[in-house]
């Protein structure tokens, strides 16, 4: 049965408190700060999209330099904060450093990275300056981490940055779409409202490209417009069954968690996940933790080709998800319009697909699992009609870039709208390339001009 | 199993390690714990002239996280009555009359004031005493201590007071407040003293509050000058005592080490270069006196393992192999060796390799992993890369003579052989 408020107030409390607890003290933060070997031309360096130079924030850790070190921090990651709690750092940074090597626990890279940037948070530093303005004016759609981080950047240039975004509050995916034990709408909603005190951006809340405005009055009005609207739709399955009442979007589920609150999320007894990504990871974890009694993962390959994160699906592990390879969604069955049951094939790995992983193939097997709530977090498809509509140069409705550029003149883009969804800080790294590339445009068209 | 019973001057103690004469070893609930503990002897904190202490003492050097890699204090001698400190050590010569019993002794400077001390001191049934002329801080303003020991002239004089006077052994306790040991070590040799220790602690400042302004320690707004101590003293203590063991006077008397010592291996390194025992101060201070059972244990098994029976066997080994520039072999060549399956990446060799000293490791690009090889040809031999790879025998200095015979700076010159021509 699907029902929503399965536990207490202090349950939903302990499951989804903070699964990645801060340093409590400044001594526990500087003993691990002190492990790092100050590596030239670090690993972790290289290993973060946006390049933070990581040995150089914990060494101003070390030095009682706290400010200097969020600055270092935002200086290349202005959702630094937020990374520190989202970032799959077992892949990135803390994969790569180099104790690993040494088979020794890596330095814990985010834990410090969010020591800083919480109390540069806490205390409102100002870690940066926006030169005079020059007058020109950006326009940025989608409040998301490329929007942000691009807005950011530009007005520290003294351009004048207006965001429009389509939902009540900032942050994009990062507010809306992760796992509430990772960061909480209330910490995103402070980081927005950080990032903008640098003064000179303006968001305008639920405003959204085709509905409330157009890309050509924006072009007309604005020296030049970046795009950060992300991705949104759920992938379909395309299976018989996937309108009974239960089968629902992980993106949309997870959304009603951030936005609802949790007693007013309604969860199966028993839950079928299909997908093995981040998504899919948070959606399973987080039925689990609203009170479902029985959560399984279903994926079409096997361990090895599994986007998430070894520590990732540690947590759904951990939590008592039950995980299938090698199987995937073949029917949903369901009796007055409820689902019931989910028929799942087993399938075998043949040819490496365009992926350069190897494809499932469905063999004559197949069983059915029982269950009374499907969430597909099979990826997310791209707006390719607002793309469509707006003749972007686009690749299955991910938009081409060319340095951030569109074939628009005077329009750029980036962030998960362009690569078809990827980490908050590849968001971040595509936000500063696309103002990089307006800057640039920006001081052409002037010299131009004069 | 190695005997670590020592013999200073005829003063038995069951193992070479001693407290150091300062707060650890200033009255009898701290010398009876030491004793219970294993430590073999004490220098009982210095008596004398009658001072009074301040609050605060002390303040320390971190370093990369630890804690008290120096150690300072603005602490004077003992600041209890003399009758106390005298009863006091007589009762636990009673309790543990196996354990050495030296007393520091500071008295003011007037002969008659030093042979009534020695006189009452002898009176406790104490083994010897220990002359303080190494105090830096406090004392000196009177003319006493470090003031001492800087004047080869006075503390002569002072030397020759005590030994009219003492009965029983008298070692002198020399500073390192002075650009060699070895004139005032000659004097007081030369004025009898039967023994040296030497380091006292070293004038410093360990730091200043970057809220108050105020150097450390604090007291009132105020701070002086404190003797500075602990491992980060070490290296120098080791230069001082091999001056001193290798100066055909001083080292015709045995010496106790002093500085820095925190463990077995310290302790080794101070005997090879000379000393016939050891104290130790700071690492009591900073761990309790439970660390003397591993410094026991250490040693015995490490004498055990090069086969060295008594402290005798191995004591002043080393003191010879610390010898003049000009005598050093020019011939003698190594260079650096990475093994790349113990490397990191970590590219610590190359940056200090690159950016100070003579850009001989090659960099090759790798992402995330960097790769790093000696460029042979270039690498001088220095060590620097070795030293700050965090890898255990990951870099490994590799023998390569530039020829076989033996070649000194001075034959070089006679030779006319060439300079670097870069």
């Amino acid at each position: 049965m699907i029902k929503a408020n399965r536990l207490s107030p202090e349950q939903y409390q302990e499951n989804f408190s903070d699964i990645h607890p801060p340093f409590e003290t400044k001594d526990a933060a500087i003993v691990e700060a002190n492990r790092c070997l100050f590596c030239y031309d670090a690993p972790c360096i290289k290993a973060c999209p946006t390049s933070i130079n990581v040995p150089k924030f914990i060494k101003q850790i070390v030095t009682d330099n706290v400010k200097g070190s969020a600055h270092t921090i935002f200086l290349s990651n202005i959702m630094g904060a937020g990374c520190s709690k989202v970032c799959p750092v077992e892949k990135l940074c803390e994969g790569s450093c180099v104790y690993n090597l040494m088979d020794e626990p890596p330095i814990p890279i985010a834990k410090l990275q969010r020591y800083s940037t919480e109390i540069a948070m806490k205390n409102k530093w100002q870690l940066f300056q926006r030169k005079e303005t020059t007058g020109k004016k950006v326009a940025v759609i989608g409040a998301g981490p490329a929007g942000l981080s691009c807005a950011h950047m530009l007005s520290r240039e003294g351009v004048d940055v207006t965001v429009f975004e389509k939902e009540k509050l900032g942050g994009g995916l990062m507010t809306y779409g992760i796992a509430a034990y990772k960061v909480t709408p209330q910490f995103c909603e402070d980081e927005v409202d950080y990032i903008t005190s640098i003064g000179g951006i303006s968001i305008k809340y639920e405003q959204e490209l085709g509905r409330n405005i157009t890309l050509q009055e924006l072009r007309e009005k604005f020296d030049a417009v970046f795009l950060g609207f992300g991705v949104g739709l759920a992938r379909q399955l395309e299976i018989p069954g996937e309108e009974f009442e239960g089968v629902e979007d992980a993106i949309s589920f997870i959304y009603n968690i951030r936005n609802k609150g949790f007693e007013n999320v309604a969860v199966g007894d028993k839950v079928a996940v299909i997908g093995m990504g981040m998504t899919a990871i948070d959606a399973a974890t987080q039925a689990k933790r609203l009170g479902a009694k029985e959560v399984t993962m279903l994926y079409r390959r096997t361990q090895e080709e599994m986007p998430c994160t070894q520590a990732e699906l540690d947590i759904a592990k951990l939590d008592g998800c039950n995980v299938i390879w090698l199987t995937a969604p073949k029917e949903i069955l369901g009796t007055e319009g409820k689902v019931t049951s989910l028929i799942a094939e087993v399938m075998e790995l043949g040819e490496p697909d365009a992926s350069g992983r190897r494809s499932p193939v469905p063999t004559d097997k197949q069983f059915i699992l029982e269950v009374d709530m499907v969430i597909k977090a099979a990826g997310q498809m791209p707006y390719e009609y607002v793309v469509m509509k707006h003749q972007l140069e686009n690749k299955n409705g991910k938009i081409s870039v060319n340095n951030a550029a569109t074939n628009l003149e005077g329009v750029f883009a980036g962030g998960d709208c362009v690569n078809g969804g990827k980490e908050v800080v590849d968001a971040v790294q595509a936000g500063k390339d696309g103002a990089t590339s307006i800057l640039e445009y920006i001081a052409t068209n002037a010299r131009m001009k004069s | 199993m190695a005997d670590i019973s020592s013999d200073f001057l005829g003063i038995k103690s069951p193992n070479p390690f001693w407290l150091a004469s300062a707060p650890p070893t200033d009255k009898k609930i701290n010398v009876l714990r030491a004793f219970e503990a294993g430590w073999g002897g004490v220098v009982w904190k210095t008596l004398g002239s009658q001072v009074k202490n301040v609050s605060s003492r002390y303040s320390a050097v971190n370093y990369g996280g630890q804690k008290v890699m120096g150690f300072n204090n603005i602490e004077l001698i003992s600041d209890r009555p003399l009758h106390i400190n005298l009863r006091e050590i007589e009762e636990c010569i009673k309790l543990f009359p196996d354990r050495a019993m030296v007393i520091s002794l500071m008295a003011d400077n007037d002969r008659d004031s030093w042979h009534e001390l020695i006189r009452k001191v002898e009176d406790t049934g104490a083994h010897g005493v220990e002359l303080n002329f190494g105090c830096p801080h406090g004392m000196t303003e009177r003319g006493m201590g470090a003031a001492v020991g800087q004047d080869p002239e006075i503390a002569k004089m002072v030397v020759e007071w005590v030994m009219e006077k003492a009965t029983i052994p008298v070692i002198t306790k020399l500073t390192p407040n002075v650009h060699s040991v070895v004139p005032t070590g000659k004097a007081v040799v030369q004025a009898g003293t039967n023994g040296l220790s030497l380091i006292n602690t070293i004038q410093s400042v360990t730091g200043v509050d970057l809220d108050t302004l105020v150097p450390n320690p604090y007291v009132a707004g105020k701070s002086v000058f404190g003797g500075y101590c602990g491992p980060a003293v070490k290296p120098i203590a080791l230069k001082f005592l091999t001056t001193i063991a290798q100066n055909e006077v001083t080292n015709k008397v045995p010496i106790s080490g002093i500085g820095g010592v925190s463990t077995w291996k310290d302790a080794v390194e101070f005997m090879l270069l000379g000393a016939s025992n050891v104290q130790v101060c700071t690492a009591a201070m900073k761990h309790g006196f439970r660390i003397v059972e591993d410094m026991c244990e250490g040693m015995i098994n490490w004498m055990d393992d090069r086969g060295f029976k008594k402290l005798d066997d191995f004591i002043g080994k080393s003191v010879n192999n610390i010898t003049h520039w000009e005598d050093l072999d020019i011939n003698y060549h190594h260079i650096a060796h990475i093994n790349q399956d113990k490397c990191v990446h970590c590219g610590l060799c190359y940056i200090a390799c690159e950016d100070t000293s003579h850009q001989s490791i090659n960099l090759e690009y790798g992402k995330p992993y960097n790769t790093y090889t000696i460029k042979e040809e270039e690498c001088v031999g220095c060590n620097l890369c070795q030293l700050m790879c965090p890898v255990t025998d990951c870099i490994t200095m590799e023998e390569h003579r530039v020829a076989p015979e033996y070649l000194n700076w001075k034959q070089f010159q006679e030779k006319g052989l060439p300079l670097n021509d870069h």
